[in-house]
């Protein structure tokens, strides 16, 4: 690893009988940047329906993925040595941040998640769905695998430092998605099945303890997952219009811009976190089978990534952010289609809105990063 | 489990690749959960979801249907509809903030406090009307806003272009588009339309947002031409509205009917009002007194008494009827004439107006044989013009009849009719002895007519009545120049508590011209005069030759008075 820096060069030279083309240069990954396209480009016909057919809406929503592509063309030049050389500062900066949050932050439909930079407004909760696996991964980077039981506390405690800051704000879905990032890192890095089964049984047992700190609305939330119709006017109203949006688009939908549910604004939130209900009431089964299986091959190129990777640091970072990518997309499906409780998780790629985008693009970045970096003369 | 010990114990090579499977596994239930759960919505529930989905936001309105137009006989309108939109808000979508309501109810025009308090007041309702009827400037007004939960919904407003001209007849409907009085009431179902229903699509806050499927369409309302004639309505009118100012009198109605057909060509009351701002005025000014309200026809009923005498054949014209000392005593009481007339025949009692005289004959006559004319002149049951209210009068059996009622009967005391029987009853007259049917729209053909009298004794009558317009007669300011006229005047003490007034009088004038083939046929009732004079050939009368002599001119009706200097004088008195 001491000689990442001369090996960025290595590996194009050493291939100079296998051409490497304008993306490797690019130290872009052509699956990856393809399936990336076409989900965003999927996303934005939707969206223009979503959104009422206002083009200003789609513009904006360009932009934001301009930026977030051009955010995933600079994380993929940036080596994985660097990366792991970073990983405790951003960190540390995103813990720290998070407390700031806390204190000076930002209210935003009630809760507290902004930071005013005065220019922009940053969540450091986005910083810290990336710098955690990062962290784990460096932790356990130079560790014998499986780690021993001294190392994995260090971990668990670097997870649940910021996951609890995310969860007080209270910001439950992201707490989840960056707690779920860090544990991935940890999970991959291998932890003895005595310690999972271990965890999972605390998780029961601490079910009741997190009832009990839960806010009304979150109660609310998981009592509405398990009985929708129990107010239907109220908190079960999204998940009944959001089922009946996505059932009554059948097989092959209604057609683009011709959802009812959708376009007689019967659907909340159809441009941001319910924008899968109208994929699945405009395009049908289809429409929705569709994105899942660009959400798959992007998950799948990941994990192929991953299982390529040529250190622990780097195949444990790859594997975490696909995975994370992969429970962005099941919690928003899973809950936009009932089967799970309403968690504010955008539906990534699709969904109207920047922050955990360019987040997410980043993650793509680090992917191609580490794949890109390889060196392939020495494996081993 | 033991895979894993057994590829932990085995290789330990890199526990990242072991678990790799497990990650897949995984990855793979998850994926499997998320395709089943879109399969199941989406193919094996997608109907019952689909059907939930339309009853979400397909709906089934009603379409207002356009209320038919009346109109005057020769199609000018007399109540048309001209589309308006009424205001309403869902209480619930509307915004809560005051400024917002402040706002609305500038464009409304009307005080915030009120506006509040409405909305306040049904919050639990889905609609509440905010205003109706509004102008257009108004609407776009209001919508210009663009607040959420208010609405506009399409309405009906009546507009009544003659309004108190012929208020009385043609009625009113109420703001939900019902006929609430006269024509507009009791040709209701003629005129209503029937709501047509379509399927619309709305969206979540009850907009429109397409119309999907017309499952009905609205059937307009039918027009209805009525046999009321604009011109003469407006001449009567104005006469009626004058004399009762001028007489100072409490009310007056005025009937024209169709001498031949029966068909109503004017009708008018004082007090009137004003159809199109009913929220003035007081209500009793809204009945049609000529067909609601009834009084006693004195000295107007005394030709229908001849005619039963004539009929009878112990009468004819010259037959003397001897009034002398100018009273009469029928039992315990007394009937009066003005002044002593002296020994006169049946001509002259119709002319010179003897209450004894008539009273005289009446009692030469069976009772059964009086009565029975006036049945079948139709007094005591209502004309059956479907006029909605209309009063029946009364006539007692004249087998509850005793002598005195008898001879008060023949001058018209102790029955009670409405203006548009008295008309009806002189249109039998008219008629040489038919009684037509009373009609308010316009007939097509000649309705059917019942023979009442002996053609030859209604011409006897009319030739009597002809007299009372005549010198010497009671109407002499009923005549109208170039025309001969025939009719009679009442004045009639109207009765109260205590018996009959000495202070109040209603008076008459019934009449057709012209005489020698009538057209038409007038009634003129001048309710309690209270300016001096109250005789009917005083009040009445005027009125009557005034209308007469506009509408025989109105209507293109040839004289037949033989150009003399006493018909022009007279008609030059009559002006006056």
């Amino acid at each position: 690893m001491n000689g990442g820096r001369a090996g960025l060069l290595g590996p194009d030279e050493t291939l100079a009988r296998r051409r490497p083309g304008l993306l490797a240069r690019a130290h872009l990954d052509l699956p990856l940047l393809a399936g990336l396209t076409a989900v965003a480009g999927l996303g934005l016909v939707v969206l223009y329906s979503a959104a009422g057919e206002r083009m200003e809406v789609v513009a904006r929503q360009l932009v934001r993925l301009g930026i977030g592509f051009g955010v995933m063309v600079a994380a993929a030049q940036v080596p994985p040595a660097a990366l792991r050389r970073w990983a405790p500062w951003l960190y540390g900066l995103g813990v720290v941040l998070l407390a700031a949050v806390m204190t000076v932050g930002e209210t935003g439909k009630g809760a507290q998640r902004w930071l005013d930079l005065g220019l922009v407004r940053f969540q450091p909760s986005e910083l810290m769905k990336l710098a955690l696996p990062l962290v784990v991964a460096w932790h356990l980077a130079d560790a014998h695998l499986p780690p021993d039981a001294r190392r994995v506390l260090a971990a668990a405690a670097a997870i649940a430092v910021p996951v609890t800051l995310i969860a007080l704000q209270p910001d439950l879905g992201t707490a989840l998605v960056v707690g779920a990032a860090g544990f991935f890192a940890l999970f991959l890095a291998g932890l003895r099945w005595r310690w999972l089964a271990g965890l999972g049984l605390a998780a029961a047992a601490g079910a009741p303890a997190l009832w009990h700190f839960m806010h009304d609305y979150q109660r609310a939330r998981v009592l509405t997952f398990l009985d929708p119709e129990r107010d239907p006017l109220g908190a079960g109203y999204h998940i009944i219009q959001s089922k009946i949006a996505i059932g009554s688009g059948g097989l092959f939908g209604k057609g683009w811009l011709h959802g009812t549910q959708a376009h007689l604004e019967f659907l909340p939130e159809r441009a941001t976190d319910f924008i899968f209900a109208v994929l699945g009431e405009e395009f049908g089964l289809t429409g929705t089978v569709t994105l899942l299986a660009l959400y798959l091959f992007l998950v799948l190129r990941g994990l192929h990534i991953a299982a390529r990777a040529q250190d622990t640091f780097a195949r444990l970072t790859a594997g975490a952010v696909s995975l994370t990518f992969l429970v962005y997309a099941f919690v928003n499906t899973g809950m936009v289609t009932g089967l799970l409780p309403v968690v504010g998780l955008p539906l990534p790629l699709v969904s109207y809105g920047g922050t955990s985008l360019v987040t997410m693009m980043a993650g793509f970045g680090i992917l191609m990063s580490v794949h890109t970096h390889r060196k392939l003369l020495s494996p081993s | 489990m033991r895979w894993q010990r057994h590829e932990s114990a085995g290789g330990r090579a890199d526990p990242a690749l072991a678990r790799r499977r497990v990650v897949l596994a995984c990855f793979a239930l998850a994926g499997l959960a998320l395709a089943g759960r879109a399969v199941f919505l989406q193919v094996l529930n997608t109907d019952f979801l689909r059907r939930q989905g339309e009853a979400r936001h397909l709906r089934v309105v009603s379409v207002p249907a356009h209320r038919g137009m009346i109109m005057d006989r020769n199609g000018e309108p007399l109540a048309i509809s001209t589309p308006v939109d009424s205001v309403w808000a869902d209480p619930g979508a509307l915004p809560a903030d005051r400024r917002a309501l402040a706002r609305l109810a500038q464009a409304l025009g009307m005080p915030a406090e009120r506006l509040v308090r409405r909305i306040a007041a049904r919050r639990e309702r889905e609609f509440v009307y905010l205003r109706r009827h509004v102008d257009p400037a108004t609407a776009a007004r209001v919508m210009a806003l663009g607040l959420p939960g208010v609405h506009l919904q399409r309405e009906y407003r009546r507009y009544y272009p003659m309004g108190e001209v012929a208020a009385h007849v043609v009625g009113f409907t109420n703001i939900d588009d019902v006929g609430q009085e006269g024509v507009e009431l009791g040709w209701d179902r003629w005129l209503r339309g029937e709501p047509g229903a379509k399927r619309v699509l709305k969206d979540r806050l009850g907009r429109v947002v397409r119309d999907v499927a017309l499952l009905r369409p609205a059937r307009p309302g039918r027009d209805l031409r009525l046999a009321l004639d604009r011109r003469l309505q407006y001449l009567a009118y104005r006469e009626l509205k004058a004399a009762v100012l001028r007489h100072r009198a409490r009310g007056g109605s005025i009937v024209v009917l169709d001498a031949r057909t029966g068909e109503v060509l004017a009708m008018a009351n004082q007090p009137a009002y004003n159809p199109n701002r009913r929220d003035r005025g007081p209500r009793t000014a809204r009945r049609n007194r000529a067909v609601t309200d009834v009084f006693e026809p004195g000295s107007t009923m005394k030709p229908f008494t001849v005619a039963a005498a004539l009929e009878s054949g112990r009468f004819r014209p010259d037959t003397p009827v001897d009034t002398r000392p100018g009273l009469l005593r029928v039992a315990d009481a007394t009937v009066r004439d003005i002044r002593n007339f002296g020994l006169l025949d049946v001509t002259e009692v119709v002319r010179r107006s003897s209450n004894v005289g008539a009273a005289k004959i009446a009692l030469a006559l069976p009772a059964r044989r009086l009565w029975s004319v006036y049945a079948r002149l139709g007094f005591g049951r209502a004309t059956a013009s479907g006029f909605p209210g209309e009063a029946d009068g009364v006539l007692l059996d004249h087998r509850r009849w005793h002598v005195v009622e008898q001879a008060t009967a023949a001058f018209g005391y102790g029955l009670s009719v409405t203006a548009l029987q008295l008309a009806r009853a002189y249109a039998a007259l008219a008629a040489d002895g038919r009684l037509p049917q009373v009609s308010f729209p316009r007939r097509a053909g000649n309705a059917g007519s019942e023979r009442v009298l002996p053609a030859r004794v209604a011409r006897q009558v009319r030739a009597m009545l002809e007299g009372v317009v005549g010198p010497g007669g009671t109407g002499r300011r009923a005549a109208v120049p170039g025309y001969r006229v025939a009719g009679k005047t009442g004045t009639v003490r109207k009765a109260g508590p205590g018996g009959y007034s000495d202070t109040r009088y209603v008076a008459l004038f019934a009449g057709m011209a012209p005489a020698s083939r009538p057209r038409l046929v007038a009634v003129v009732v001048i309710d309690e005069p209270r300016a001096g004079a109250y005789y009917g050939g005083e009040v009445a009368a005027p009125v009557f030759a005034r209308v007469m002599a506009g509408a025989l001119r109105l209507l293109d009706v040839p004289p037949d008075a033989p150009r003399g200097p006493m018909h022009v004088a007279l008609g030059a008195e009559a002006a006056t």
